[in-house]
């Protein structure tokens, strides 16, 4: 080879092999199993209604890209705008209009990520920020909880239901919060691939059961009802909208879970997940400002 | 034996197939050393011969210069062709002695200071390794002599001899531990004189099981020395991060080793070390890596110091058709080279040769702040935040998260997902507050 032709680059020369769209891509895998949850119990209208919204999220963030004349098709490679879709969907009642559905991700794209420059750049988890604007534009139908062709309450809404049924998730509720099982499940493959930092999905959690048998509720229950877990392992652990230092990670996490539970046993509204998250995500810049980890070799103040 | 390690840092994948189990491969005498002045942080060295002049091996072609200086020795045997211009690996520029070989070895020795390691004077074992020429091998090319004298209130109990060899790619320490192991426990043992230290621990990645039997074997009637298997990690062989795991010590904020009372020297500083104070043989040789999937014949070889990068190519069977990118030192932290006609001093460890393939980066994309570079970051830094910093030139930021601690290991790009050029954008801001601080008349 010719030596005038060597290719100079900064060290290091080899890079790991994960990547954005790796990383994107291994969140949707791990929620097929919750997927399968919602097209048993409710039907494969669920599955109309995942693809609805992951479709509207794409073309959004596409149209975001070329008017911001970035180069549109990278960027849509990478599955984010298909994971917010995705997870936007989760959230929705499974009676949702598909207009509506489609309302939710062009909001959560628009106002939830491009305002604030793309990804990486917004404050706010965009899923829940779509399904915050649903919520506060359609309470009637973001409230329809329908099983099995009869409108039904959630159990965290007083309906009877067991603790297996609600592990299982053959409950009213939303399309993929429901089953915990499936949740778990695709939890644990986030885990195991190191997607997801333990200490969130543990701190909210952990937070949600010490509470609740502080002030004498059922731990089990308060864990599986309501969107709890799908909060806990995809939604709260939103690389992007949560902390980077450790320490601010597990008073993000924390703080979190306490919120959720004031807001289920002291409040009035549903929704503890959703706002519980949304407000944390405001605190991460000064978390991460203000906590920061400590340095090797750190000498204390003297 | 139990794996020690630090907290942090990343499961590297090894790439050290290619060489390992293959002997050292003795190279024939080159025609044509240059021999680099300044080398590791000490004053450059001032050149005593002319052009023309006729030199022996091992003589001394420049005189060493202040008190971290060390002198030039020639490796080989011939007539100075002249003091030129040359880059050495890392990219700085600087002066260098041309060597024109005869082929003769005829080696200027120095007097062995005896056989009785227990009965040396400290002093004068760091006098000899100094007129030797002997710095950090691993790398970084600190002089070994100034690690001999620490400052008089500091009080060194540890030598840790770093077998570590954490960078991908690189076999060259492996096989000394493989070849030399007595020399190696000679060497430690030395050093330990020098230092009064009374525990000697040689670190080896604990999957090198070859290496640490012949080496336990060596020094077996020593009590004094230890040797410890390690966690196969990047970047173990970093001086912080090897102490932390043999001695749970951690060397504080802008410190160096001696501060925990401990000195870290290469494995093959010690067989220099062994070499000079015993045999009276200064150093002109060592072992470095070739290799890479762009390297014909990929092996280890024993190079004379000075030899260009592009001989050592030629030795080696020469570059594929395919090689693009020539790398001195391993791939985490070592140099992409823009020219062949580099010298390889006593510190540079490795050549390697990537293929055009692996030679470009892949894209970059956002930062989605997922934190694998500050959950991987080995002294416990932001690096992301540090690089935003950086190409904002927010000074008062990069000071704030204590941009100076960084040991530029370059694990925050290596995780990165979205292959930002962190550790790059870390190293610019360093220049930037160095800039800074030096106009602020040096303060903090």
């Amino acid at each position: 080879m010719a030596t005038d032709k060597l290719v100079v680059t900064h060290a290091p020369h080899i890079r790991d092999r994960d990547s954005v769209p790796g990383i994107m891509g291994g969140v949707l895998i791990a929620l097929v199993p919750a997927l399968i949850a919602a097209t048993i119990v409710f039907g494969w209208y669920s599955l109309v209604l995942v693809a609805v919204c992951a479709a509207a999220a794409v073309v959004t963030e596409w149209v975001w890209m070329a008017l911001r004349q970035k180069e549109a098709k990278a960027i849509v490679q990478d599955y984010s705008a298909a994971l917010t879709g995705v997870l936007l969907a989760f959230t929705l009642p499974p009676t949702t209009p598909i207009w509506m559905a489609i309302l939710g991700s062009v909001v959560a794209i628009t106002i939830g990520k491009q305002i604030f420059g793309g990804l990486g750049f917004n404050i706010f988890n965009p899923a829940l920020v779509g399904r915050a604007f649903l919520t506060a534009s359609f309470p009637m139908a973001m409230t329809d909880w329908v099983l099995d062709g009869t409108s039904t309450a959630t159990p965290l809404g007083g309906a009877a239901a067991t603790n297996l049924e609600l592990f299982l998730g053959t409950i009213g509720g939303s399309l993929g919060e429901t089953s915990a099982l499936a949740l778990l499940l695709g939890g644990a493959y986030l885990l195991y691939k190191r997607l997801i930092d333990w200490r969130l999905p543990l701190g909210y959690l952990g937070a949600v059961v010490v509470l609740a048998l502080l002030v004498g509720e059922d731990p089990i229950f308060h864990l599986l009802a309501g969107g709890l877990m799908l909060g806990a392992f995809y939604m709260l652990t939103d690389p992007v909208t949560s902390p980077l230092s450790r320490k601010g990670r597990w008073i993000y996490a924390v703080v979190a879970g306490i919120i959720v539970f004031m807001v289920r046993v002291w409040g009035d509204a549903p929704g503890g997940v959703l706002y519980s998250i949304l407000i944390m995500n405001m605190a991460v810049p000064l978390l991460d400002r203000f906590l920061p980890d400590r340095i090797f070799g750190e000498v204390k103040a003297k | 034996m139990a794996s020690k390690t630090f907290k942090s840092g990343v499961m590297a994948p090894e790439f050290k197939k290619q060489t390992r189990g293959k002997e050292i491969i003795d190279i024939a005498v080159p025609r044509r050393v240059i021999l680099p002045l300044k080398e590791g942080p000490g004053d450059p060295a001032k050149p005593i011969v002319k052009k023309n002049d006729e030199v022996r091996a091992g003589q001394i072609i420049a005189e060493a210069q202040g008190g971290w200086g060390l002198p030039v020795r020639a490796s080989i045997g011939g007539k100075v062709e002249g003091i030129v211009d040359i880059r050495n690996a890392s990219g700085q520029s600087g002066k260098g002695i041309a060597i024109a070989g005869d082929g003769s070895m005829d080696l200027e020795k120095l007097e062995p200071l005896g056989n009785d390691i227990s009965g040396f004077d400290p002093e004068a074992i760091a006098k000899r390794v100094q007129e030797a020429g002997i710095l950090g091998m691993g790398g970084a090319g600190f002089p070994t002599h100034v690690k001999l004298m620490p400052p008089p209130d500091v009080k060194i109990d540890t030598v840790i001899i770093n077998g570590a060899e954490c960078e991908p790619y690189l076999t060259c320490d492996e096989k000394v531990m493989e070849t030399r192991p007595e020399e190696i426990v000679a060497g430690l043992r030395i050093l330990m004189r020098a230092l009064g230290a009374k525990k000697g621990i040689v670190g080896i990645k604990s999957h090198k099981k070859k290496s640490i039997k012949l080496i336990s074997e060596a020094a077996k009637d020593f009590p004094e020395i230890e040797v410890n298997g390690l966690v196969d990690k990047y970047p173990m062989g970093a001086e912080k991060m090897l102490i932390d795991a043999l001695t749970g010590r951690r060397v504080p904020q802008g410190g160096l080793p001696f501060h925990v009372g401990v000195a870290v020297n290469n494995i093959q500083t010690a067989v220099a070390v062994k070499e000079a104070v015993l045999d009276g043989i200064p150093l002109i040789r060592r072992v470095v890596t070739v290799t890479g999937s762009g390297i014909k014949e990929p092996g280890d070889y024993r190079v004379y110091i000075g030899i260009t990068v592009e001989e050592l190519l030629k030795e080696a069977g020469g570059m594929k058709d395919n090689a693009a990118k020539v790398v001195a030192g391993g791939p985490m932290m070592g140099q992409a080279l823009h020219q062949l006609e580099t010298p390889m001093g006593r510190a540079d460890t490795a050549v390697l040769v990537m293929t055009e393939q692996e030679s470009h980066l892949p894209p970059e994309r956002p930062c989605i702040r997922c934190a694998r570079c500050v959950d991987h970051c080995p002294v416990f830094l932001n690096p992301i935040t540090l690089a935003n910093y950086s190409e904002r030139q927010n000074i008062e930021g990069m000071e704030r998260l204590k941009i100076n601690d960084c040991i530029e290991c370059g694990t925050c790009s290596f995780v990165c997902p979205a292959k930002k050029p962190l550790v790059q954008n870390i190293i610019l801001g360093k220049g930037i507050v160095r800039e800074a601080q030096s106009r602020n008349g040096g303060s903090d």
